[in-house]
């Protein structure tokens, strides 16, 4: 049964019964156009050069990783920590941004939107439109705004113009419509640089494929590293998607690799405060995309809650929507005091501040069962810098 | 023949008016479409509020917001206009995003717009393929007309395509903006209104975004069967809320 293409977008961004293009009309031209162009030029070879000597010289990949002793000590197993942290930046959403400003050149287009929640993608796409001299334009919910400003004033400082979102919530889900709109009112020269696989085709297929570089690594990574050319395990944390996305690509048709997603259950799956959609179970369309998502009995949707900035999104990107549907992958979720018992777990085991995304991934070693001999590659996607005012306030330091 | 057919055979200059459902409150609809058709107004999109309407304006949003802040939800908006056939002659066209649609079940709603006289569906961000694999047969079993929007940017083939598959109108979006850009008509709009009036199409066109007052109106009526009103009307309603003379002052003062 194992077909190579089983868990990717066919040609109309179709994984399974999820994703495709939903999109109003004023939409469509930008949509096809990028569609048409996305593919080739990422296979190209000019686009190829330039983007790994970005990824190795300005990003400063490979991210290493390393062997957690005293983490596999304490879970008697092999725990590995792929270091998406120390990238330039401090996340893996730099490896997407340099790639989408890449292509938006190739396309000749010379200004760039982007949306964000916590500001990270936000700081992301700012670098890399600072580094290619391009216009930026970041949308942030006006909450967001007043709770981010370290990374609102990083935006500026690079460039950007950040525009607050004032509608609805004025979080990252308005953030979002923001963007389209612009993007619906500049539809000539401007290329939207969406931060997650999320959105209409083709953005989760071509975040994925940006994104990908985590699993390339990994693989080459692990052989190096143990017996065997293959992990027991990945986890990674999901949001909307990006690094689990990345981490499990080139795994995706290895079924010995046992893929694990984690998502913020907030203060629980039920208690209403959550953005675990894959555990609420609810199909729908949201920005552009067939998946499964936060929303009430009208279909009208509802707003997420966790600690982390990063993985409070109502939907999720519709391939996960289909690993989870085709059993390739396996959802979890950690609440919020899960994930911040992890975050100061890692760090005093292994003296790494984990992103409070990257927690919830960590959190999962509590909630699995694995072998001695088991090797399990966890992607630590952020650093923990950025949340230092939670973990100061939660940890009374 | 249907009510949208009689209105393109009978009349020109038609004149379209949006409005949110359940706005400013939450039982205003029934009055505001009553005041609308007394007015004098020849076409009503009836907007279903969404959480998310990417593709307006402010003036929308803060509409879409208010009405469900009030209660509003497709369910309740069947219940308002379940008795409209008893008043209400003129054809009335459900206008909103496809997730609400989604979530109560494509058929089940099919079945109740024609249950209640619904004419015709615009939701903008249903794709076009994904409605003639799996929609088109249900809504034109139901004779309700889905109707399709065209852009600036739409290209010529495309428009064909949609025109061949429209059983009412196109809308036809003035210009690369989102609902409740306030600007005078201008050239390279009147250049695709020709260009588009020039592809020989079938279906009658009506022209919507950007129309606020009777110069806009009358421009858009020169390239098409009619204009659509949607956010200097919905302003209006912010102001004054449904009252009836108001409603029909600021028909008369557009036709």
């Amino acid at each position: 049964m194992s077909n190579q293409n089983n868990y990717q977008a066919d040609d109309n961004g179709m994984y399974g019964q999820f994703g495709g293009a939903y999109i109003p009309e004023m939409l469509y031209p930008n949509i096809e156009n990028l569609k048409k162009v996305y593919k080739e030029i990422i296979a190209s070879d000019s686009f190829q050069k330039e983007y790994k000597a970005l990824l190795k010289d300005y990003v400063g990949r490979p991210s290493p990783l390393y062997y957690a002793a005293r983490l596999s000590e304490k879970y008697q197993t092999n725990i590995y920590l792929k270091r998406e942290d120390l990238n330039h930046t401090g996340a893996h959403k730099i490896n997407n941004t340099v790639g989408q400003i890449l292509i938006a050149k190739h396309m000749g287009k010379d200004r760039i939107i982007a949306e964000t929640g916590a500001g990270q993608h936000g700081v992301a796409t700012a670098t890399a439109c600072a580094l290619m001299g391009l216009k930026c334009v970041v949308y942030m919910g006006e909450v967001d705004i007043k709770r981010q400003a370290p990374n609102v004033a990083r935006m500026k400082m690079l460039g950007a113009e950040v525009v607050a979102a004032t509608s609805g919530s004025r979080t990252l889900k308005d953030a979002t419509n923001e963007a389209l709109r612009d993007w619906i009112c500049n539809p000539e020269d401007t290329f939207y640089l969406i931060g997650s696989v999320v959105g209409p085709h083709p953005y989760p297929d071509m975040v994925a494929r940006l994104q990908a570089v985590i699993s390339e690594e990994i693989k080459q990574q692990i052989t190096e590293k143990t017996n065997k050319d293959y992990p027991d395990y990945v986890i990674a944390c999901v949001g909307g998607g990006s690094n689990a996305a990345g981490s499990f690509y080139h795994f995706l048709d290895d079924q010995r690799v046992k893929l694990i997603a984690v998502e913020a259950s907030g203060m629980g799956v039920d208690s209403g405060e959550t953005a675990a959609t894959i555990a609420l179970g609810d199909k729908g369309i949201i920005h552009g995309s067939l998946t499964f998502l936060m929303q009430s009995d009208d279909g009208q949707i509802t707003e997420p809650y966790s600690i982390s900035a990063g993985l409070d999104y109502p939907g999720i990107g519709p391939q996960h929507a289909h690993l989870f549907d085709t059993g390739r992958a396996t959802f979890l979720s950690a609440t919020d005091n899960e994930s911040l018992d992890a975050a100061l777990q890692l760090t005093k085991l292994e003296g790494i501040i984990p992103a409070l995304e990257s927690a919830h991934a960590l959190a999962a070693l509590n909630k699995m069962k694995f072998k001695p001999d088991d090797s399990v590659v966890i992607t630590v996607s952020g650093r923990g810098d950025k949340d230092m005012a939670t973990y100061m306030e939660r940890f009374d330091f | 023949m249907n009510r949208l057919q009689q209105l393109f055979r009978d009349k020109k200059d038609i004149c379209s008016v949006y409005f949110t459902a359940g706005y400013p409150n939450l039982e205003d609809t029934m009055p505001v479409l009553q005041a609308l058709e007394d007015g004098g107004a020849d076409l009503v999109e009836l907007g279903m509020p969404f959480s998310d309407p990417l593709a307006d304006g402010p003036t929308i949003q803060a509409s879409s917001e208010k009405a469900l802040e009030n209660g509003m939800s497709i369910k309740k908006l069947f219940e308002q206009i379940k008795d409209m056939r008893k008043t209400i002659s003129m054809p009335v066209v459900l206008m909103g995003y496809f997730n609400p649609v989604f979530k109560y079940g494509v058929n089940e709603f099919i079945t109740r717009c024609q249950e209640v006289g619904v004419d015709g569906l615009i939701l903008p961000d249903l794709p076009f393929d994904e409605y003639r694999e799996k929609y088109q047969q249900l809504f034109e079993e139901a004779a309700i007309a889905n109707i399709f929007l065209i852009t600036p940017q739409t290209s010529n083939e495309r428009i064909k395509l949609i025109d061949s598959n429209s059983r009412s109108f196109i809308y036809v979006v003035s210009s690369a903006s989102v609902t409740g850009a306030k600007k005078d008509v201008e050239q390279k709009q009147i250049d695709y209104f020709t260009r588009v009036n020039s592809l020989g199409l079938t279906a009658p066109r009506v022209i919507g975004f950007g129309i606020s007052n009777r110069s806009t109106f009358n421009t858009a009526c020169q390239y098409a069967s009619g204009a659509i009103i949607g956010s200097a009307f919905v302003k209006l309603l912010a102001e004054h809320g449904a009252d009836a003379g108001k409603i029909e002052e600021f028909i008369k003062n557009i036709k």
